[in-house]
């Protein structure tokens, strides 16, 4: 450990490559941390099956790629398709649980993860599979610092997409009935919105969202029918660390996660990698329990 | 026939059962031990999940915990652990049957009571979190066990601890196990009965109710919350030495901290059976490795898609379960008084707790 | 009254379920032997999983195409009954327990990974089932006395033994010391990977090299950059990676986008992580040590030569580019069951042990010949390289059919 520590002091640069790497790699977990955000904060699901949408989508986007079609402008078509994909789910599964308990969001959508990894197991195979992107990689420093460009073109499609959502929820009537449904879903219905259709909506984006860094998850790392697990994971500890209904949080989260996986591989071993992850979950929740304990001791 | 007679009969009946089972069926045995195994997973979850309204996903824990804590026990009696583990097994210790029972029956102890140590230390953090937040949390703390076990070389790390070999007759080992998995599943149905029976339990019940309103009427609500994560805590220690030992080897992530299997499967037995009352769990934990079993065998390859539709149908639709839909169905029978007028609305409170 | 009929509930459901999951299967039924595994179909080693459960039912279905098992002069069929051992050991074990007691099981084949033999050996070996395997190599298996576990490959410690020693010779050949040669490794957090660690670390120590990383990867992997970076800065001679097909997979990608130049990378894995059909020139170069290949000399009557059961595989399930060895040790542990059926003439379980640990066959995937501790020892390990997108055997000389590329000419 104390080998790698001072192995980072004699080569700062390489505290480029694994900002760089903890960078390209938190945009993928920012992009599904904050779909799963979403549906927390508008219709209160705990969406257990995060992970597995990720994966699908990256797997419709290998599938693409062995039809010929570059995964990159396979994209969109994800996209369309997941926003179907979450459409369908939320009229067969989601829409009987909004407004239940935490619990039931919990469990029908670990229901929900079990059964899309054993199918995608089904229909893909188990094998762990890659996309390529048939581009280069660029190295700096001599070759100690090496971005493969397909990792910056999928920071910059999530940053792209990420901006797309945000003037979506911003600026369109959706977007304004999706955060009204967010702040009172009485009060919008009261209004005239179709709250339903709101839901629907929300949870077709988030699936959307979670196909399109799917696709980027299969270009830059591997993925197989039973990896969603962890990236559902990694969107808990995200949004619990960030609180769902604030989007700069989650992106500054996302990041911190990425570099800190990134540094705890490299420092303590790549076998801490996980455990840091967890170990972070439990900390920030340590963290809010002292802050809440102090809020109620002013109460009383 | 009278309550008492009634129950009488029917305890009995079960601890018969329980008994004969392994004889009349000895081919079975491990199949049954691993049901008890079962039924305790429900119990001890329903302490938090069901009566206190604590739902917990990291109760699978103390089962790591206890395995872990059993297993060190048991080898570091006669031998160094560290140099046992980084042999991977490449040791081969033999005990005889004197050592063996001593190693056990200490390693069962330690077992128990350093996973109610944990339960206690661990209770200071997570019982200050609320809703989502601690059933996220409880997760957290059993995920990051299980991912710190296996970078811990003492204990073998990823590559786990083959367990001392039992040195006798292979059928008496299995009626061993099949004794001490009963016995626990039944210490703890009786301990549950009892205790839920006392002003504890109805403590519990009030915490579930309304949280803030037991605490102003004086129920020191934190250290209730924690002695009812340590009694479950007690109970899937001992389950977690029993099992360890039946299964022969263990590791951190698919035997000692199965998170997303058994650890969210004893919350759905609860679901299944009914949470909140003594029985539910008990049937559910048995509905739910009979069907387990049944669809691994004949619906191979579909297998995981049936057990996932199943909780989905489960959760939304069933959500009350087994004993729960009973209970609407015939309320006399289970003593309560249906008052016309407000049955819908009792429901409806029922359903949001 | 109530609790009465809970009592009666769980009882009946009790009562019908077991009974339903008992199918009765009994070791010979009429005119066929049934063979018993638990073997991982879905979690994360279900694509060795299936590789092995093809292995066994191409040389099932071949056996009974060929007449059958004869035993007392009557001709059986082969049959598999299979359960999914969900990749956990725990489960493994109630699956043997279940394959065994419930099932009526005499005969077992074994499960994928080392870690979950080492959970159905004690199983087996405590009802005195002689248990055939072809994919645990883990060397702590042969250690424990098991009489009833045999298996048909090469220990773990085997693995990229011949890798280090490939790296000592080519120190020696550029003039340096076999002591100077610095080794980076990175081995899965599992049973498998890390007992082929401790074979590199007791190798590396006879030599006197020096090992500069020693990562352990997560099982949940699909991310080594920090490592790799670690590797890029401390340049060492040799990288070692093992994390079955997963942990090819993401080290053939991530040494290619990091563009580590390493004269020396041996990697397990590589057939069933399918690294030169995802990767292509980048792999370049990668040792892969491999149980078996296709151009090896080895036959027998059911299947050929080696290269005819690589073409007979392939014909029969045509999703596969490359056979990996995990299908092919499966079908010999199928050819080794035959034999035993065969020699001891009964189907009696000790007799068949005996017959088993007594067996010298030559088989398209190799001698098979049985130590006392069980594991087969008349098959070396094969090193291959990947050269010009194909594996050529390098090491032991005997099969090499080309020279050693060193250092490895990475086409990025």
């Amino acid at each position: 450990m104390l080998d790698n520590l001072s192995l980072l002091g004699q080569a700062p640069v390489l505290n480029i490559q694994l900002l760089l790497d903890g960078l390209f790699i938190g945009a993928t977990f920012v992009l599904a941390a904050y779909g799963l955000a979403l549906v927390w904060g508008v219709m209160n699901v705990k969406n257990l099956a995060q992970g597995d949408f990720v994966i699908l989508g990256g797997y419709i986007a290998v599938t693409m790629a062995e039809w010929g079609l570059h995964p990159i402008l396979g994209l969109p078509l994800v996209i369309v398709m997941m926003f179907g994909f979450g459409w369908l789910v939320y009229r067969a599964v989601i829409s009987r649980v909004i407004d239940r308990d935490l619990f039931t969001s919990l469990l029908a959508t670990f229901g929900l993860a079990i059964v899309m990894a054993q199918t995608m197991n089904l229909i893909f195979g188990p094998e762990v599979v890659a996309a390529e992107s048939g581009l280069k990689t660029r190295s700096m420093f001599d070759g100690m610092v090496t971005v493969a460009e397909i990792k910056a073109i999928s920071l910059l499609l999530a940053a792209v997409l990420a901006t797309i959502v945000i003037i979506f929820m911003k600026k369109s009537r959706m977007g304004q009935a999706i955060r009204a449904t967010a702040q009172d879903a009485r009060a919008a219905r009261v209004m005239g919105i179709d709250t339903d259709r709101v839901y629907a909506f929300t949870y077709a984006l988030n699936s959307a969202i979670c196909g399109a860094a799917g696709v980027l998850i299969s270009l830059i790392w591997v993925i197989q029918p039973y990896f969603g697990i962890t990236h559902s994971i990694r969107s808990f500890v995200i949004v619990t660390a960030a609180g769902f209904g604030n989007l700069p949080g989650v992106i500054m989260a996302g990041f911190g996660l990425g570099f800190a996986e990134q540094y705890s591989g490299f420092v303590l071993g790549a076998e801490f990698q996980q455990a840091t992850v967890v170990a972070l979950l439990v900390l920030i929740l340590v963290v809010r329990q002292i802050q809440q304990a102090r809020h109620r001791q002013v109460v009383r | 026939m009278s309550t008492a007679m009634t129950q009488g009969l029917l305890y009995g009946g079960i601890v018969l059962a329980g008994i004969v089972a392994p004889f009349a069926f000895p081919e079975y045995t491990f199949q049954f031990a691993l049901l008890w195994i079962m039924i305790l997973f429900a119990l001890t979850w329903d302490i938090l999940g069901g009566q206190m309204g604590y739902n917990s996903l990291g109760n699978i824990f103390f089962f790591g915990a206890g395995m872990y804590l059993c297993a060190v026990t048991q080898i570091g009696l006669y031998y160094d652990v560290a140099e046992y583990t980084a042999a991977f097994g490449a040791v081969k210790v033999d005990f005889t049957m004197g050592q063996y029972m001593l190693g056990l029956g200490l390693g069962m102890l330690a077992a128990a009571l350093g996973s109610v140590v944990l339960a206690l230390f661990f209770g200071r953090i997570v019982f200050g979190l609320r809703g989502p937040y601690f059933a996220i949390g409880t997760l957290g703390v059993a995920l990051a066990a299980g991912e710190l076990m296996g970078t811990w070389e003492y204990v073998g790390g990823g590559g786990g601890i083959s367990l001392p070999v039992y040195p006798g007759d292979p059928d008496d080992r299995a009626l061993l196990y099949y004794i001490l998995c009963f016995v626990a599943a039944i210490l703890t149905f009786a301990f549950l009965r009892w205790l839920y029976g006392t002003r504890f339990g109805l403590a519990l019940n009030a915490i579930r109710d309304d949280e803030e309103k037991a605490e102003a009427m004086g129920i020191h609500t934190t250290r209730y919350k924690t002695v009812a994560w340590g009694v479950a805590a007690f109970f899937l220690g001992i389950s977690g030495a029993v099992f360890g030992n039946m299964t022969g080897f263990i590791e951190p992530l698919e035997v000692a901290f199965p998170t997303t299997t058994f650890g969210i499967f004893m919350v759905l037995m609860v679901l299944l059976g009914g949470k909140g009352t003594l029985w539910g769990p008990v049937i559910g934990a048995t509905l739910f490795h009979v069907i387990k079993e049944v669809t691994w065998t004949y619906l191979l390859g579909w297998q995981w898609i049936t057990l996932g539709a199943l909780i989905i149908v489960n959760v939304i639709y069933f959500q009350q379960g087994i004993m729960g839909w009973a209970r609407d169905k015939w309320p006399e029978r289970f003593g309560v008084v249906v008052d016309r007028r407000t049955t819908i609305s009792s429901r409806d409170e029922e359903a949001a707790s | 009254m109530a609790s009465f009929r809970n009592l009666k509930l769980t009882a009946l459901a009790a009562v019908l379920g077991f009974a339903l999951s008992a199918p009765g299967h009994a070791k010979v039924e009429g005119e066929e032997i049934i063979l018993g595994s638990a073997i991982s179909l879905t979690g994360k080693y279900s694509s060795n999983g299936l590789n092995a459960k093809n292995g066994y039912d191409f040389a099932v279905k071949r056996i009974n195409e060929m007449g059958g098992v004869k035993v007392g002069g009557k001709s059986y069929k082969l049959k598999v009954v299979y359960y999914d051992d969900e990749s956990t050991p725990a489960r493994g074990a109630q699956l043997a327990e279940r394959l065994i007691q419930q099932d009526g099981v005499k005969y077992m084949l074994g499960p994928y990974s080392s870690g979950l033999t080492k959970a159905i050996a004690p199983v087996t070996e405590k009802y005195k089932i002689p248990m055939v395997e072809a994919e645990g190599a883990s060397r702590s298996l042969f250690t424990q006395g098991y009489r009833y576990l045999f298996a048909v490959l090469s220990t773990s410690e085997q693995y990229l033994a011949s890798s280090i020693s490939l790296a000592a010779e080519m120190a020696k050949k550029e003039g340096k010391k076999p002591a100077d040669v610095r080794i980076a490794m990175a081995f899965e957090n599992d049973p498998f990977s890390l007992d082929v660690r401790a074979g590199v670390v007791d190798d590396a120590k006879k030599y006197g090299m020096q090992i500069v990383v020693d990562d352990k990867l997560p099982r949940d992997l699909s991310d080594m950059s920090a490592t790799l970076t670690k590797v890029k800065a401390l340049k060492p001679d040799v990288l070692v990676v093992s994390g079955h097909e997963k942990g090819a997979t993401t080290a053939a990608r991530q040494i290619k986008e990091m563009q580590i130049d390493v004269p020396m990378i041996a990697l397990t894995h590589c057939e069933s992580g399918k690294v030169i059909e995802q990767f292509g020139k980048s792999t370049e170069g990668f040792l892969c040590p491999t149980q078996w290949s296709e151009t090896l000399t080895y036959k027998d009557k059911y299947f050929g030569s080696a290269a005819d059961y690589d073409k007979a595989f392939k014909a029969a399930y045509p999703d596969y580019k490359t056979v990996p060895y995990q299908t092919a040790q499966a079908s010999a542990a199928v050819l080794v069951w035959k034999d035993a059926f065969e020699r001891a003439n009964s189907f009696d379980t000790e007799k068949l042990r005996d017959a088993i640990a007594a067996t010298q066959m030559e088989t398209f995937y190799g001698n098979i010949k049985f130590a006392k501790e069980g594991n087969n020892v008349a098959k070396p390990m094969v090193l291959r390289q990947i050269q010009s997108g194909e594996y050529k055997v390098v090491a032991p000389t005997k099969w090499a059919s080309s020279p050693l590329v060193y250092p490895r000419n990475a086409g990025m």
